[in-house]
């Protein structure tokens, strides 16, 4: 798949807060239709890179390209203009509002002329159904439902079905999976998988290498604001990973040294905890 | 979300109606009607009981509707208390004081409580201070600035203002000697209010505002801007309802507007508008400002105590705040049982 055209590339992207790198000389290249898993332990740069790409912060150094062409993005709408879309953890859904209304905002359908118009419930609800559906929810059938009701799932769909129908060519997914239980997560890797089938490049942050597996083609582990590896699907397994993704120290030295702390502190493991 | 019905009748049941959000609101007024009606009478039920609590239903409810707005979009606005008075005084200034013409007077009111509320709202998108707070603040400022000038430039700190006919007529009469013709602007702002909060694209943003501000902002909400607007309306409604009362009652009051606080509040609650955002419906606002305004009336009528119509409005408020959770939650569970 590697021959996949690339949408979107970094080359060499730094990132400072003032005196702080937290990004450091980040080379990726995003393709269609692929999956790229974006791991890395709780402050290890994932968010700031998300930012980077979503248009909230500009790097400092290096330069983004889509399609090729070096872009400098003013904001978030700007980067959203060049189709790269993202979604946060927990969906930017509003609970107490309908479907219809919720895939929708911002950019509501009207009838009707000039200072009349009116918001077009029937094709919003129509449209939001629809494209729902098309993405493997059947569940949701009515645009009336309100969001509130449906599963954290459900909700993380209903956005990635909104993104894909606003004509986004990259899906960036902020731990999407992080707040659900496992059938819910199932849920949502259909989702990105169905976003990769049509042809949508995927950045996937996770810090769960199950979930990275189940649909990741490419993957890159980030430690301390640099990628550590950057490997294809089926290059290293799972205790690997698992291992880059803890700072290159094996969970097996972890557990020896946990045991071997618990052997001198009357069975009490360490209070600092073990990463993940 | 009002325009349910539209649906068609496919999806048009008992079980939806009872569901949406305005039915609890709904009974209650069915409810505190009927209560009133029993004890106060012929003459309750009659036109001195309807023009009596419809008078007062149409000046709380003038502010009421852009309070409940604010507090959809998950903020409040005391402010309104130091604005009647304000605008009030503001245009018996222009007009009695300095004799310039009704429409500039009124304007001048007007304008006033539009500038209050641009104040409110650049406070609120600016800092990160709760509107709660920022209003508050606004609200002595206000109310201290009227007083002020009130006694700086006429040395009183009660103003009168005798206005023209026509004027008198639009914003000051009582139709058939009862009915205050605030009742038909109130229409009017129920309309317009409905239009905007449930009919244009824009309503969608007020909601948005109070469900997910980050997110709505993500969206390509221009929330700021929004939230200012929202702060000009209840601005403007405070103002309005000043005005109304300077030309229904001759003379303007440097203070007097603090019952307004609360009570829009009330309505908008008992309304089943939710108070941390996000929910609510004008229909829902104009039921809860009838209820409001028919124990505030009722209870003369009904020859009983004034202190048990406050005991009612308090124990309407904690009913309303509980069943609109009841219903909230029937609204938010109902179609995952029907898979």
């Amino acid at each position: 798949m590697s021959d996949a055209k690339v949408v979107l590339e970094l080359k060499n992207v730094d990132k400072s807060f003032g005196p702080i790198d937290v990004l450091h000389e980040i080379s990726l290249k995003v393709r269609e239709g692929e999956v790229l898993c974006l791991l890395g332990d709780n402050g290890a740069g994932k968010s700031t890179l998300i930012k980077t790409l979503a248009g909230v912060h500009a790097p400092t150094r290096g330069e983004i390209l889509v399609d090729g062409e070096p872009v400098s993005f003013a904001g978030p709408r700007d980067a959203q203009d060049r189709g790269i879309a993202t979604v946060h953890q927990f969906g930017g859904t509003y609970p107490l509002m309908s479907v219809g209304r919720n895939f929708f905002m911002g950019v509501e359908p009207t009838k009707g002329f000039g200072p009349f118009k009116v918001f077009d419930r029937a094709t919003a609800n129509r449209i939001a159904v629809e494209e729902v559906q098309k993405m493997g929810i059947t569940r949701i059938d009515d645009g009336d439902r309100l969001v509130g009701g449906l599963s954290g799932g459900e909700r993380q769909s209903l956005a990635i079905a909104r993104a894909v129908y606003f004509g986004a060519r990259v899906l960036i997914l902020d731990e999407p999976t992080a707040a659900l239980g496992v059938k819910q997560a199932a849920h949502v890797l259909r989702i990105v998988n169905e976003a990769k089938k049509r042809g949508l490049a995927v950045i996937f942050i996770t810090h769960q290498v199950m979930h990275a597996m189940t649909v990741g083609d490419h993957f890159a582990v980030l430690i301390r604001g640099a990628i550590a590896a950057d490997f294809r699907k089926g290059e290293k397994t799972r205790e690997e990973i698992t291992d880059l993704m803890a700072g290159g120290e094996t969970m097996a030295d972890l557990e020896a040294s946990i045991e071997g702390y618990m052997e001198t502190h009357e069975g009490h493991p360490p209070k600092t905890e073990p990463a993940e | 979300m009002s325009m349910q019905s539209e649906a068609g009748a496919n999806s048009f049941s008992l079980g939806s109606l009872i569901r949406r959000p305005e039915t609890g609101s709904f009974l209650g007024f069915i409810v505190v009607y009927l209560f009133f009606a029993i004890l106060g009478g012929a003459v309750f039920v009659g036109a001195p009981g309807w023009s009596s609590w419809l008078n007062i239903a149409a000046e709380v409810g003038i502010i009421a509707l852009p309070i409940g707005l604010l507090m959809i979009a998950g903020e409040f606005d005391l402010s309104v208390g130091a604005v009647v008075p304000a605008a009030s005084v503001t245009t018996a200034l222009l007009c009695g004081h300095f004799e310039l013409p009704a429409l500039v007077g009124i304007l001048g009111g007007l304008g006033l409580g539009l500038l209050v509320g641009l104040a409110n709202g650049l406070l609120v998108t600016r800092t990160a201070i709760p509107s709660l707070i920022v209003t508050i603040g606004v609200m002595f400022a206000v109310m201290g600035l009227t007083l002020g000038f009130a006694v700086l430039i006429t040395g009183s700190t009660s103003l009168s203002y005798v206005p023209g006919p026509v004027t008198k007529a639009l914003l000051g009469t009582f139709i058939g000697g009862m009915f205050n013709v605030s009742i038909f602007w109130w229409l009017g702002f129920i309309a317009v209010y409905f239009y905007f909060l449930h009919i244009s694209p824009t309503g969608n943003w007020v909601f948005a505002l109070g469900g997910d501000a980050e997110s709505a902002r993500n969206a390509g909400v221009p929330t700021a801007k929004l939230k200012i607007s929202l702060f000009m309306m209840s601005g403007f409604g405070a103002a309005f309802v000043g005005i109304a009362q300077l030309m229904t009652y001759q003379s303007a009051q440097v203070a007097g507007g603090q019952p307004f606080i609360f009570n829009s509040i009330m309505c908008v609650v008992i309304g089943g508008v939710l108070l941390t955002g996000g929910a609510g419906s004008i229909v829902g606002i104009v039921l809860g400002t009838m209820t409001f305004a028919v124990v505030n009336q009722g209870i003369f009528f009904a020859s009983l105590d004034p202190n048990i119509g406050s005991i009612i409005i308090g124990a309407l408020l904690l009913a309303a705040v509980l069943s609109n959770d009841t219903f909230r939650t029937l609204a938010t569970t109902y179609a995952s049982k029907k898979k």
